[in-house]
This record gives C-alpha cells, structure tokens and sequence, in this order.
C-alpha cells in the first residue's frame, strides 16, 4: 500500500478542509483526484505527504510516518505555490535533487522527460511559468522514486508542453510508477487515470473508473432561447441535470445533447440562439453531489 | 539502500547555497567587497598610527572590519536569505523533499562560513598588501579563528530577522539593527571618539563583545576572553530564542 488516509480530517480554524477522507492507493495505479478549486485536493495530498498534519484520523504513507525519510526517499512531487531559488540552472537544481534520493535518474533523463532539454542549461528565474512548472516535474522524477505526486501538473503550460507531460506521466505509470495526481479538469483525468476519486467540500463524492465518473458527470451545457415557453413537461424522460428556465432562456446538462434535442425538436419546442458548450465541472459537481 | 547518505546531501545542498549566494550581487558584493571599501575609507589614512598600548591602529581597525565583515556575512546572508526563499514558498518544496530539515540548516551554516573565511582572507590581505599592516601569521590566524567560531549569535541574529520578517522588510530590518550596532561596538569608529552615551552602551551590545576577540587577539582587548564569550553566549541563546519562536510560528501556519 502506497498511500492511506483513514477516516483523515483537517481543519483551519474554522474551515474544515478535509471531513473524513478514507483512501488506499496500491502500488503501480495512477490516481487521479478530481474536483473544483478549493474542493480539498490540496490538502489532501499535503495530507498524504506529511505537509500538513491530520486534525482527525490518520495518513500512512509506504506503511510510515508521512515524514518519515525513509517514506519521503520514495516519493517525489510537484506542489503547487512551491518555488525555488532563481539563480541555478536547470541542471544543477535537478542534479541537486538526485543528490536526495538513494539511486536518481541521470539528470540529462530527467530534464528530458520534462521536455525541457533545450533549456538545461538556463538559469531558473529565465524560465517561462510553463518551462518553470515543466522544471518542477523533473525535480519530481529525477530521483526515480515509487511514487509520483503531482499537484495540479499541467496548470500554466501550453498545449504542446502538456501533451508531452502527460505522456511523460503515462510513460512513468506504465513503468510500474504509482502515480497520484489532482486535477480540475475530467478531460484529463479520463484521459490518464486507471482510477478516478472525485473530491468535493472536503469529502469523497465518487471513486470509480474514469468511464463510470463520465457517465455520471453530465459533460455538456445547452443554452437556448425560446419563442413559447415550453413546460416542465417538454423535458419529461430526457437525460438531462440542473434544467434552469430564466429570463426566456434554458440552460441545463446532459451527457446526450442530441439526444436532448432530438427530444426537444420532436415535442414541438423551438429552439433559438443555441449553444452547446462543455459543463464547467463546478456545476457538474452540484449536480452530482445532488444526486448522491 | 532506502535512503540518500547524508553527507552527500549535505556536499550538494552547501555547493549549491554557495553558488547561489556568489550569484547573487546584493550579497556577494555586499560581504566581500563593502568592508574592504570601509577598510579603505576609514582604516587606511589611519594605518601608520600607532595606539598608546603598541597596538597598530591600522591592524586593530582590520580586526575591527574583520568583525563587520562576518557578523554580516552572517545577519545579512540569513535574515535576508531566509525571508526571500519564505517568500518564494522554497521551504514547501524542500518540505516535501527527502532532505532532512538540519541537513539543509547545517548547509546553510556551512556556506556563511565558508563567506566569512573568505571575506576575511580577502580584507587581510588588503590590509598586508595595500595598507603595510603587519602581525605574525599566528595573530593573523588567531582573528581568523575566533571571529568565525565567535559568530554564532550573528547566525542566530540572522534566522530571528529571516524568520519574523517577510522578504520586503527582511533588508530594512538587517540594516536597521546591524548597522548601528556596529557603530555604537566601535567598528568602524573607535569608542573613544564615540559620544559618551553610546561609550556607556557599547559594553552591552554583541558585536563589541564580539570585536573583542579579535582585538584581543592584538593585545588591545578591553576585557577578559571568557567574559566576551559569556556575553556572546548569552545574545546567542537570546536571539536563537527569538528564532526559534518565530520558526515555530511558522511552523504552525504552514506545516501543522
């Protein structure tokens, strides 16, 4: 077991962060943690990294103590609102950190799995935010540890930068790396994760395959304007979440927008000024938390 | 092996808290080249003088320098250097990192230690060379010595300012106390041409403490070694107090 949160709790005063977090991650699976800003995510891997200590319950990491160097020597991570010193270049901070780890990457390696080999031999503080935030997954990997924690990993980069981190971090999980990684976007978590645990308001909404989250989170936003207000009754039996009539306009969710249209044309609705845009998951979640 | 040996993490980590002190100007400069500047403008027209007790004015004032140069060295390179990488959020990272907390302290020591050696090789040297000034090696060795192994309340001085204050107020602050400090102990003006309140006050500050090892070290102490280190012992368990409250502070707002 690489990772265990039983029963976890953190509190800030008067904010609870986390309310009762149980969680087991075993070794080789690639996690993603999925939800809103300030859902509890953050927390949570701070939890799981001994960053911040639990107000209830408990955090085990590789069995220990989540400070324990023996736990930390098998881990490596990428945290948000963490920075480092602008005056090394790429190659000597990432040679500083293998210097952590009992048995690192070659820095050269590590440089290049962040794609950032044209730059390792730049100074930090040249960096561009993507190219920084690219450094610090190659401070994450350099040591060659068990398990990557990756907070939050692509936030800043450009599509290409992306693209190829997100296929560093299959690479990694397909070398038998166990892999936990917070992101609030589903596209991504579906894309990577063998398994997908959704965090809202601090608890544990879903923990499922990334197929199972889709089709329950609706995944797209329909706005139309009409010309006769259509009833409740015109949405009867259509898959659709969240149906708001205002202002002669309808929003709602679905996971089947054709579906809902097809639906719609057949009932005589008229539908004007339509648009089918992708559901922002803060309001996905509402509805999920709605219906559990 | 399930871990990095710590001695190599430590090689590492003070190789590069040295580079990156040496790129940076504000410090490197600062240490290094103001009190050989300082030297040249209060130190060298005076050089040739000889005090009453036999003592060179020019070599009690290199002592003196020498004193300025490592307690700063020390107040700068942490108060300031802690509160900036506070501010940047490095301590998270390095949180998170197998890198053990005294391991990168121990560093960081390490590394001012290393400046003072050399700030103080540099500005004696300048004084041989440029200002004539003469002692046998032993002295010259003994201010070495003891200045480096003397500055421990300058370490504990400086994580007090880098852990209270924050990366803006950090400079201001080092500045604020450690400059007039070194005024009113003599260091850059003899006591005697000091005004007479601050006469009174020197005995009471760290830094004239301080200088008396080294002017000790020339035969123009004012009191006996032991009681200047008894009175650096107690400002180091002083400010290492007020250090460690302000770290444990911290402690709690980031890491509980």
């Amino acid at each position: 077991m690489v990772v265990e949160l039983r029963g976890a709790r953190k509190r800030f005063g008067e904010v609870e962060a986390v309310k009762g977090i149980d969680l087991a991650i075993d070794a080789g699976q690639l996690v993603a943690l999925l939800g809103p800003n300030g859902a509890g995510k953050t927390t949570s891997i701070s939890l799981m990294l001994g960053l911040r200590r639990p107000t209830g319950g408990e955090a085990r990491l590789f069995g220990l103590d989540p400070a324990d160097r023996r736990a930390r020597s098998r881990c490596g991570v990428m945290l948000q609102e963490s920075g480092t010193t602008g005056v090394l270049t790429v190659t000597e901070i990432v040679d500083l950190f293998r210097a952590y780890y009992p048995s690192p990457l070659p820095a050269a390696r590590a440089i290049a799995l962040a794609g950032l080999d044209a730059k390792a031999r730049a100074r930090i503080n040249t960096l561009s935010g993507g190219e920084r935030q690219r450094l610090y997954f190659a401070l994450a990997v350099c040591g060659d540890p068990e398990a990557l924690f990756l907070d939050e990993p692509t936030v800043g980069m450009d599509v290409e930068a992306r693209r190829s981190v997100l296929e560093s971090i299959r690479a990694l999980s397909a070398a038998g790396k166990t892999i936990v990684l917070t992101t609030h976007y589903l596209e991504e978590a579906d894309q990577l994760a063998h398994r997908v645990v959704v965090i809202d308001h601090g608890v544990v909404i879903a923990d499922a395959t990334p197929r199972e989250i889709k089709a329950r989170i609706p995944s797209k936003r329909i706005n139309f304007s009409f010309d006769k207000a259509p009833g409740e009754s015109a949405f009867v039996g259509l898959p659709i979440q969240n149906l708001e009539i205002a202002d002669h306009r309808v929003h709602l969710l679905s996971n089947e927008p054709e579906a809902v249209l097809r639906g719609l044309f057949e009932r005589g609705v008229t539908v004007r000024d339509l648009e089918v845009t992708g559901a922002d998951l803060e309001e996905a979640f509402i509805s999920m938390t709605r219906r559990v | 092996m399930t871990a990095a040996p710590l001695l190599s993490m430590l090689l590492a980590q003070t190789r590069c808290e040295i580079l990156m002190r040496w790129r940076v100007p504000a410090f490197s400069l600062t240490n290094l080249v103001l009190p050989i500047v300082f030297f040249t403008f209060f130190g060298l027209p005076v050089a040739h003088i000889v005090r009453g007790d036999g003592v060179s004015v020019g070599a009690y004032l290199l002592a003196s320098f020498g004193a300025y140069a490592v307690g700063s060295v020390m107040v700068y390179g942490f108060g300031i250097g802690v509160a900036n990488e506070r501010g940047m959020k490095v301590d998270r990272l390095m949180r998170a990192s197998p890198l053990p907390a005294l391991v990168l302290m121990l560093a960081k020591v390490l590394t001012a230690l290393v400046f003072s050696l050399v700030a103080l090789i540099l500005l004696i040297s300048y004084g041989i060379l440029v200002g004539g000034i003469h002692q046998t090696p032993a002295v010259w060795a003994a201010i070495i010595v003891r200045l480096v192994v003397g500055s421990l309340p300058f370490i504990a001085l400086g994580f007090a300012i880098g852990y209270w204050s924050g990366p803006n107020a950090a400079p201001a602050l080092a500045n604020l106390i450690y400059l007039p400090l070194s005024f009113a102990s003599g260091l850059f003006v003899p006591l005697n041409q000091l005004p007479a309140f601050i006469q009174n006050l020197a005995p009471f500050l760290p830094s004239y403490h301080y200088a008396q090892l080294a002017w000790n070290a020339l035969g123009a102490g004012r009191e006996a070694l032991w009681v200047s280190l008894l009175w650096l012992g107690g400002y180091t368990a002083l400010f290492l107090t007020l250090a460690i409250r302000s770290y444990r502070r911290e402690e709690r707002a980031k890491f509980a």
